[in-house]
């Protein structure tokens, strides 16, 4: 079976790879480019672990080949923190607001939290929770990952209303 | 969970995945969003040669709602049918049955064109289509040719498309202007199948009700038009009596099997409530 080229950008960076088609863009972003925020949990689209941003689009990236990936701008939890290096709203909302326990889920649920917020930056209570509703959590019971996408909305939405 | 080794094609249109699927035959299978097929891959129990990505066929995710017929393209994404205002206006179950498929992620993924191709009985959108009387286009070597969604279905992922056809889009027949509408799906959590749901697409001439049809998703091995519950409820006010008929008719349609979702009674008696709940939603929002 031949390799066949991918080109994509990851978190800013071009890169290129001849990859077996059957590779799985969780894992050609772990082994092959050593990016290992995306975690493999169930690795059957369940569990959101291995969420990542693609073209716009908050996707799994166990059910993802690396060759559909061509051409395509990812961003992952590595690529989450200001250009600065600062924390971003979420990341400060999620450490604010305790909203990781053992932290396996938290990269999935920072890149799905971010497209949610892309989409409807002032979420209802319900609205988070539906919005969350493909990434598991087994430690905090949710509760505190809500306050945290809350505080990150409302941090956000304060920083535009200080730029008008 | 690794899928086995296959070659990997990206064709640019729909002639060239036709002209693909006709050199591999039963070796080569299209993925469009891939959320059905590569868990199916992963866990070989789907393992083709050749992999035929839509990825790059532009001109199948058009949604076009003008006249007399809606006209789906098949890549159009769950997130896409949830997303227009086009369809929310001219055929909103859509929309709702959308909301209740498996997760924000997958959606983004999933397409309704994939979601009725399938064949999977768990899949919302075949019964959904069945409701709503629409026509599947098939291309192939030969050309195009339709298929009622009400015919297309013959057990567990077998459907009357052939290995060397492709669907191209879904064709609805513009439901009336106020007419209601509703999907019933019972789940165990969010992004599970139905133990049993029903869709319900109905019309009122005042009082009494003039159209109605109701289908049925995965309590068989295929999606189930229930042609004469529906038919119960025409020429009704669709008071107790008339619901209590259909919920019957619909019940003794229902052959779902015993699995981890509940044994045999309890999925048709799912469904009967299910039918139930969809025929006095769908007609709260009738206009009448």
């Amino acid at each position: 079976m031949s390799n066949v080229a991918v080109k994509m950008t990851v978190n800013g960076q071009v890169v290129e790879a001849a990859v077996e088609p059957r590779v799985l863009l969780i894992h050609f972003l772990r082994e092959n480019l050593g990016i290992t925020g995306p975690h493999i949990g169930c690795e059957t689209s369940h569990c959101g672990a291995c969420t990542v941003e693609l073209d716009g689009k908050s996707v799994k990236s166990c059910t993802v080949f690396a060759a559909q990936a061509e051409g395509a701008n990812i961003t992952t939890v590595e690529g989450m923190a200001n250009a600065d290096g600062t924390l971003s709203a979420l990341q400060e909302g999620f450490m604010q607001e305790h909203g990781l326990q053992c932290g396996y889920c938290t990269p999935g649920m920072i890149m799905r939290a971010h497209r949610l917020l892309q989409e409807n930056s002032n979420p209802s209570e319900d609205e988070i929770r539906m919005g969350l509703s493909g990434n598991l959590c087994r430690c905090t019971g949710y509760q505190n990952i809500v306050k945290a996408v809350r505080y990150a909305a409302d941090k956000m939405n304060g920083r535009q209303e200080a730029a008008e | 969970m690794i899928p086995g080794a296959f070659e990997y094609h990206r064709p640019g249109s729909v002639d060239e995945v036709v002209t693909l699927l006709t050199k591999h035959g039963d070796e080569g299978r299209v993925v469009a969003g891939g959320h059905s097929l590569i868990p199916m891959m992963k866990l070989r129990l789907a393992v083709p040669t050749h992999l035929i990505d839509l990825g790059s066929v532009a001109d199948l995710k058009d949604i076009k709602a003008a006249g007399p017929t809606v006209e789906i393209g098949a890549m159009t994404t769950q997130h896409d049918l949830i997303a227009s205002d086009l369809l929310a206006e001219a055929c909103p179950i859509l929309r709702e049955v959308a909301l209740t498929i498996a997760d924000p992620q997958v959606r983004y993924c999933g397409t309704v064109g994939g979601n009725v191709a399938n064949g999977d009985p768990g899949n919302d959108m075949p019964a959904v289509m069945q409701c709503l009387g629409a026509t599947f286009v098939l291309k192939g070597p030969g050309g195009e040719r339709k298929v009622a969604a009400r015919e297309f279905y013959e057990a567990a992922y077998f459907t009357a498309r052939k290995d060397d056809e492709i669907l191209t889009s879904i064709s609805i027949p513009t439901p009336a202007s106020g007419h209601g509408y509703a999907y019933e799906k019972l789940k165990r959590k969010v992004g599970d199948y139905a133990i049993a749901a029903a869709a319900v697409v109905l019309t009122m001439d005042g009082g009494t009700c003039k159209s109605a049809a109701i289908a049925l998703t995965n309590v068989g091995d295929t999606p189930i038009f229930a042609e004469a519950a529906g038919q119960a409820l025409v020429g009704t006010a669709i008071d107790d009596g008339a619901v209590a008929k259909a919920v019957a008719a619909a019940k003794a349609v229902a052959q779902p099997a015993a699995d981890m979702r509940g044994p045999k009674e309890y999925r048709v008696h799912a469904a009967g409530v299910m039918t139930g709940r969809a025929i006095k939603r769908a007609l709260t929002r009738a206009k009448r």
